[in-house]
Order: C-alpha cells, then sequence, then structure tokens
C-alpha cells in the first residue's frame, strides 16, 4: 500500500519504535541484562521506553543505580518514590570504600574521583551480579567520541571499550552473541538529540526531578558558572553564594554540575529555551572538559 | 514619583509567563509533527564533504556558538573543523569509523551518518548506507568522476539507497561553468542508469561559500533547481517507497497472564488492522489480527517501521523467530540462497566456511557453500573469486541450517538482510544482502510466471509490470541488458526478466516453457492487460488445490 500524506510516522514515533525494537532484542537474546537508572531525563525517558517495550508484561529486568554518594537530595528523593510507585526492582550500589577513605572531587580531581565512585562502582555493581547487558541512556548527539558509539557496544571481561575493536552495525541487525564474562553495553537513545528528549517528555507527560525546572536556588556564583551548595567541601569566596533563579540542564553529582540561569519552569518552555540555546548540552559539565578526549579515555576504562 | 504596586508586577510577570507559553507551545506543535530522514555521507579529506557537512549545519543555524568559536581563526570559519572530529582522531592516531550527527530543520529532523573516505571505507560506508533513506554522493568539479565517486555510488545501490544527491562541488573553481556541470551531470546520470539507483539528482554547489547547500546560489543563474538543503527537506522516506506486504518478524512472545497471548515485533512493511487475515509463518497457518495492543491503547492501524504486539484471533504456536505475514504477499521460506556480501572480518571467507545468521529476529547456522565473484565496486565489474578478504563484496551461495522467511533486499531491506557472525570470536563477520532465492522450498517457483518480457524504453510501464509481477509472486529481474541465452537460463530457473532499453521496439513476450517459445507481440497499452496476457503466457495451470496457499509452506 503506498503511503499518504497522512500516513507519515514523526521523528517521536519513528525513535520510540526503534528503541523499542532495541530493548526487546536485548532482554531477548541476554540472560541477565539491567537498565542503568541515573535518575536524569534520559533515564526517564528509557524508563518509559522499556515500559511500552514490555507491555502489558512487567519490565524483565532490573534498575541499577551507582550512587556516588554526591548525588542531589531531590534526585535521591525523586528516585525511590518513582520507582516504587512504577514497581520496578532498583537496586543501588556504591563504592563504599572508597567513600570511607573520603573520596571527592575537590581531594582527587574529578578524574580520578570518577573512576572510583562512577567507573570502579560501576563495574563491581555489573560483575557481582553476572549482568551480561546494560542499557545506559547516552546520545550520540552529546559529545564527539559518542557520536561513532554503537547501539550495541562490546565490552572485554574487564569491562573495557576497544574503540579499534567495536562490531560494525548495519540495519537494525544487533549482534549480541559473546564468551564468558563479555558484556555488552546497550544505547536504546543512540539517535535520540537533546531535543528530542523533552519532546517525548512532553508529549509522555513523563515525570522528572524538579531540578531541571528554574527556580530560585542557592548558587556560587563564579564567572558565568553557576555552582550549587549542596556538599560542605563544596565553598564559595565571600559573596559567591547568592540566590541565582536557575535550573539544571543535566543531573550529575552535585559538585561537579553546574546551573544554568533561566526562567523556563516549564517543559514547553524549557524546549523553547534550548531552541534559542546558543552553547552546548555538556558545556556546563566540569569532567567533560578535563582534558582532549577525555570521555573517550573515560568510555576506554568502563565509564558509560 | 509613582511606584507599581505589588500586583501588577505580577500581573506584568503572569502576561509574559503565559506568552512565553503560548509563543512555546506554538512552536512545539510544529517540531512535533516532523519526520525523519536518515542521509550517508563519504569521503576523504580533500574532496570537501567536511566543509560541506559544516556548512550545511551552519547556514540552517544547527551550531551552537561555543563550537563555532572553537573553530574560528582571523574572524574566517573552518567549516571542515566544525563537524570533523573524525580528522583530530585520525591526527592522534585513535579510530576512524562512522560518525553520526543530527540536525534539524523548520521541516525535518535530520540524522547523517557520516563516513571517511579511505581506510575501511566499504565497511563503514555500508555500515552508514544500510540505514539511510539518502546518499549524498560529492564529485569535485575540476577532477569529475573518480574511482571515490564510483564506490560510493556502488555501495549506496548495492545497499539499496533509494535517492543519490550527487553535489558537484568546488563550483566557485570552475569559474560556475554550466558546460561542466552538464558533463557530469550526463556521466552521473549514465553510472545511476548503470547501477540501477532509481533516483539521481545532481545540484552545483560551492560548499566553501555556501552556493546551493542551504542557500540558492546568485552566481549560477543557469541552474534554477533547489538547493541540497531543500532537496532533503523533501525527498521521500525510503520506507515510503517500500511495495512489500506486511510482515512482523516475532521478537518475542508476551505473556503476562493466561488469558493474554501477544508476539511483539517491529513491522517491517505495510500496514495491520485489526480483523486482517493474516499467515503464521512458518507453519503457514491463517487467521486473523484480533488486537494491536500498545502501551498507549489498541490501535485501529499500525504500519511499518512500528513496533506492537499483535493478538490473534487463534491459538498459534509462534515463537522468536517466526514471522507473521499478509497472506497476499507472504516471504518466501529458504534454505539456499544467493546474497551480495560486505565482508568484514580479517580471515577471508572461504567457501565452505560456517557463521551464525542473523536475519530479523532469528539466529541459525550457515555455511557458504560457493563464491560466485568478486565486485570491483570502482568498475563495477564481477570478477571469478575463491575467497573474499577484508572489506571485498561479492556475491555467494549461502545454505542454512533451518529455513528462514525472507524476501530479496530489493523488495525489503529489513526481510531481505543479514549479518553472519564467525562462531570463534563472536565479531560480526560480513553482511549480506538476499538477491535471490533459489530453493525449491522458495515456495511457488513451480507455478510463478517465469519468461523473457521485452517492454522497450516505457520506463513508467516497466515499473507498474514490476511491481504488480512481484505481488503476484512473480521472481522479477529488471535489466537493461538485451536478450541474452543468460538471461534465457535465468528465465528457466523460474524468473521473469523485464528487460527494457532505450528504443520503442514492441513490447514482446517469450515463454519458456511448454512448445511455443518464439516471442509474441503484445498488443495492448494498459499495464494490467500486459500483466493478465503474461501471466497467461508465462504461467502453467497446475490444478492444484485452490485452498493451498500457494508458497511451498
Amino acid at each position: 500500500m503506498t503511503a499518504t500524506a497522512t500516513d507519515r510516522l514523526t521523528h517521536m514515533q519513528l525513535l520510540e519504535a526503534e528503541s523499542i525494537h532495541i530493548f526487546r532484542e536485548v532482554a531477548s537474546e541476554f540472560e541477565n541484562p539491567v537498565m542503568l537508572y541515573s535518575i536524569g531525563k534520559d533515564s526517564s525517558v528509557m524508563l518509559r521506553l522499556a515500559q511500552k517495550a514490555f507491555y502489558p508484561s512487567p519490565i524483565p529486568f532490573p534498575l541499577l543505580h551507582v550512587d556516588t554518594g554526591y548525588k542531589f537530595a531531590e534526585m535521591l528523593e525523586f528516585r525511590d518514590r518513582y520507582t516504587a510507585e512504577l514497581g520496578v526492582k532498583l537496586i543501588v550500589w556504591r563504592n563504599e570504600e572508597a567513600l570511607a577513605d573520603g573520596a571527592n572531587p575537590i581531594k582527587l580531581g574529578t578524574q580520578r574521583c570518577c573512576g572510583l565512585l562512577k567507573t570502579q562502582a560501576l563495574l563491581d555493581a555489573l560483575r557481582d551480579h553476572h549482568f551480561d547487558a546494560a542499557f545506559g541512556g547516552a546520545r550520540r548527539d552529546e559529545e564527539k567520541s559518542r557520536a561513532k558509539e554503537r547501539i550495541f557496544s562490546f565490552r572485554d571481561s574487564a569491562g573495557q571499550w576497544d574503540p579499534k575493536n567495536q562490531r560494525p552495525e548495519l540495519w537494525n541487525l544487533f549482534n549480541g552473541r559473546i564468551g564468558p564474562n563479555e558484556s555488552i553495553r546497550v544505547f536504546p537513545l543512540s539517535n535520540w538529540t537533546e531535543l528530542d528528549v523533552w519532546h517525548y517528555i512532553h508529549l509522555e507527560k513523563i515525570p522528572i526531578v524538579p531540578l531541571y525546572f528554574a527556580k530560585p536556588r542557592r548558587m556560587l556564583v563564579r564567572g558565568d558558572a553557576l555552582i550549587p551548595v549542596e556538599q560542605p567541601f563544596v565553598q564559595g569566596l565571600p559573596g559567591e553564594e547568592q540566590w541565582v533563579k536557575c535550573r539544571l540542564r543535566s543531573l550529575g553529582c552535585s559538585p561537579c554540575t553546574g546551573a544554568i540561569r533561566s526562567d523556563a519552569d516549564t517543559v514547553p518552555k524549557i524546549i523553547d529555551e534550548l531552541m534559542g540555546m546558543r552553547n552546548s548540552e555538556r558545556a556546563n559539565r566540569v569532567i567533560d572538559h578535563d582534558q582532549d578526549g577525555s570521555m573517550e579515555i573515560k568510555k576506554r576504562e568502563g565509564y558509560f | 514619583m509613582i511606584f507599581a504596586s505589588e500586583d501588577s508586577i505580577a500581573t506584568a510577570q503572569d502576561l509574559a509567563s503565559n506568552e512565553a507559553t503560548a509563543r512555546a507551545e506554538e512552536r512545539l506543535e510544529a517540531e512535533l509533527g516532523k519526520d525523519l530522514l536518515r542521509f550517508s555521507t563519504a569521503g576523504s579529506v580533500d574532496d570537501g564533504k567536511s566543509t560541506l557537512i559544516g556548512r550545511l549545519l551552519y547556514d540552517s543555524q544547527n551550531v551552537y556558538d561555543d563550537h563555532v568559536r572553537a573553530v574560528t581563526r582571523n574572524a574566517t570559519i573552518d567549516f571542515a573543523q566544525l563537524t570533523d572530529g573524525l580528522r583530530a582522531e585520525r591526527e592522534q592516531g585513535i579510530t576512524i569509523d562512522v560518525a553520526y550527527r543530527y540536525f534539524s530543520t523548520p521541516k525535518r529532523k535530520f540524522i547523517i551518518a557520516d563516513t571517511p573516505g579511505h581506510e575501511q571505507y566499504t565497511r563503514n560506508m555500508a555500515t552508514g548506507a544500510s540505514t539511510a533513506d539518502v546518499a549524498i554522493v560529492l564529485v569535485d568539479a575540476r577532477k569529475g568522476i573518480l574511482d571515490q565517486t564510483r564506490r560510493h555510488a556502488c555501495i549506496a545501490a548495492l545497499l539499496g539507497i533509494p535517492i543519490v544527491l550527487a553535489a558537484i562541488n568546488k563550483m566557485d573553481l570552475v569559474d560556475f561553468s554550466q558546460e561542466v556541470f552538464d558533463r557530469y551531470h550526463r556521466d552521473l546520470q549514465a553510472l545511476a542508469r548503470q547501477l540501477e539507483i532509481p533516483e539521481l539528482i545532481a545540484v552545483p554547489v560551492s560548499a566553501i561559500d555556501g552556493d546551493n547547500v542551504v542557500h540558492r546560489s546568485q552566481r549560477m543563474p543557469w541552474y534554477d533547481g533547489p538547493s541540497l538543503l531543500e532537496l532533503l527537506e523533501t525527498v521521500p522516506l525510503a520506507i515510503d517507497r517500500s511495495n512489500a506486504g506486511f510482515r512482523l518478524p516475532v521478537q518475542r512472545v508476551m505473556r503476562p497472564n493466561q488469558d493474554f497471548r501477544g508476539f511483539a515485533g517491529q513491522i517491517t512493511a505495510g500496514t495491520v488492522h485489526p480483523g486482517d487475515e493474516i499467515l503464521a509463518l512458518p507453519s503457514g497457518r491463517r487467521t486473523r489480527v484480533r488486537s494491536i495492543t500498545t502501551w498507549d491503547g489498541d490501535l485501529d492501524v499500525a504500519r511499518a517501521p512500528q513496533s506492537v504486539v499483535l493478538t490473534l484471533e487463534d491459538e498459534i504456536d509462534l515463537s522468536r523467530g517466526d514471522m507473521i505475514a499478509a497472506v497476499a504477499a507472504a516471504p518466501l521460506k529458504t534454505t539456499h540462497f544467493e546474497a551480495t556480501v560486505v565482508w568484514m572480518h580479517s580471515t577471508p571467507l572461504r567457501p565452505g566456511a560456517t557463521y551464525f545468521l542473523k536475519h530479523t529476529s532469528q539466529t541459525v547456522r550457515a555455511r557458504v557453500v560457493e563464491i560466485r565473484s568478486r565486485i570491483r565496486v570502482e568498475h563495477l565489474e564481477q570478477h571469478p573469486a575463491q575467497q573474499l578478504a577484508l572489506n571485498d563484496i561479492g556475491q555467494v551461495v549461502i545454505e542454512t541450517s533451518r529455513p528462514i522467511l525472507a524476501d530479496l533486499y530489493r523488495d525489503s531491506r529489513a526481510t531481505g538482510s543479514l549479518i553472519l557472525i564467525d562462531p570463534t570470536d563472536n565479531t560480526t563477520a560480513g553482511a549480506g544482502m538476499i538477491r535471490n532465492i533459489t530453493d525449491r522450498e522458495a515456495g511457488n517457483l513451480d507455478r510463478a510466471t517465469r519468461g523473457l518480457l521485452v517492454i522497450g524504453n516505457r520506463a513508467e510501464l516497466a515499473l507498474q509490470l514490476e511491481q504488480s509481477l512481484l505481488q503476484s509472486g512473480a521472481l522479477v529481474l529488471r535489466t537493461h541488458v538485451p536478450t541474452s541465452p543468460a538471461l534465457v537460463a535465468i528465465a528457466h530457473l523460474g524468473a521473469l526478466v523485464l528487460i527494457e532499453s532505450d528504443s520503442a521496439e514492441p513490447i514482446t513476450f517469450t515463454a519458456v516453457r511448454g512448445a511455443d517459445t518464439t516471442p509474441r507481440e503484445l498488443a495492448f497499452d494498459k499495464p494490467d492487460e500486459i500483466f493478465n496476457e503474461v501471466q497467461r503466457l508465462g504461467t502453467i495451470p497446475t490444478g492444484e488445490d485452490d485452498n493451498d496457499n500457494g508458497l511451498g509452506i
């Protein structure tokens, strides 16, 4: 049958169909998958897509939150409430040893801190639970080294990513065959952009952490940067601490995630703001600017 | 001095806020109506590909200020640097691969699959092309059609991209000469005919200055066609051009409780409604669709490529790897077929080697029983070959341990494609496109219309006949090669060979079975009259049970 203009699927429908296909392939081909749940907007979208993929059955895998210990209190509150409401199984994993040693980004620098509290914790959690596939919410539009990332990203038995040794990926035929202790990271949102994620949140009325919405918050104002005041070791110079109407564009650890000045307190206003935005999303993340190609180095070590 | 009361301040803020909300919602509505086009680009550093993409993104206002600042030197933007992450990587000795980029215009959203033109080019270009609706092929106006252009066009054709946009770039360096453009345009059209690319459109551009990239050029008044972006914004998606019947490969059976049993999958072609009669394959049992179930409620209609769950009227045993298909145009059940394979493994492909073969949601054991030829993509010639090395493309014959439910790739990318997985290291060793299904299990070969149909220069008629014959189950081979013993042999194998030419010769049909094998003139001009006559002459009545589904399954 020839398609007419009214038959056309929108970009949201096309992206949704692709992501659902990916979820179903993984759940059918792997023994023990898990979904990385970071509490952010991308995770919220992934969670909704997983619900849709398996409806009317429940989501057939647990969620894993790698808690660095420095997440915003509002994030943790949202996590516990929302996952309980949906009735999904949630595993929380922390690198307790490193936290007991007082690991924090000021003391160790962002790279070593991320290495211990994110990458190490993640690898430990995956190994401990024998997960053979892990869904992540990363998008190709986020950062240069992610632009070439596969949807099924192969990790060796040490959980590491070899950019030279990735499987070619054609059509939507995903190769999920792995050896003992090897695993696959799966990115169902690979082809979504930041704007797509917001469009979907709007269309589907998906709950998100209130930190994304603008309101007056206590911030350290340093040049263009707004640094949230949550942890005792983040302290400003006299006069730096102010009330600023702002919001977070992406959610990470409070000491390393900058806010932006904004009046956008609804999803349509956020979308409007993004469409007029002149800077890239991760410009406010401290960790990507550590050194050139830092994301690629983190990914090789096992970071998402 | 007059102070505004607190009330009036609040009202002014509310008004501003309402206005912002109204504006935001209006813009949002337009955004949400857009569709999504995927296109591939390929090329090396010098041919201006990065500059072209950079210009496309910049002129369509898809680049962030911090990125522009990072590549601006002496008030000049280096457009190539805007997108060329790959160049930086190569200099650092990191990887070169397919990079995906995203942008949108007020009309459409786009995904670019951008591949480098040299190292691993075949593998990477094939990857980028596999999901593309459109390929942009670059031609340097000073150099004409080089091997690289031919290579990219050939891979685009093999991977079934229906539309190729040829950007004839660096027109500024040939004084915007119409004569140069016309010459390369002719060469490209000849190339497109040779490769059987359904549609090739050439545009004269200067990427560095932006002529005809986003905005129409003032410097080439002889060209009154659309800019490259205008074309990208208006061409149809590949899936909307597909003529295959409804298919849903079963990915997973949903059984949340005793009362519900549904089959989850992504529709690869066609549309489906509750009440439609369908075939459950491989069993071949017929039943009807009871519901199209989704999280958003039951649907009245679903179409490719939506992901849905179907429930059926009857209890039918179906599991992952099986297929639900339209009764009128079902796929073929096969264990033996010919495929074009792109080889991606450092160990060459040799006859006799075994692999895992993944096709739709099914994985089976497979053996490559024969290598028919290797294709030289630069010159489009087939050579005899003993093996296929890394980045080679060739024609092979594959045998599977269990039947797969397949279509020819030209009819349906999703059900005509496969990957071969190396059983020792689990890597994706090859990608295949099914060209010909040769075994008896392919169903109605014995009963399919076969013969040679000469159609002359009536391209529109050829297309209509090709479609209706394919839909009737005939194995149609459309060619520009004049009648030859090889084509007669192909017809004997069960094909309907549709022969086009550049002349207005009479329409003739030659049957290849029975005693009468002389060409017969068909003095009709309506496609369905010709179709009926071809069916009558080219099909042997079997007298078999009419209830047989006609598929051998």
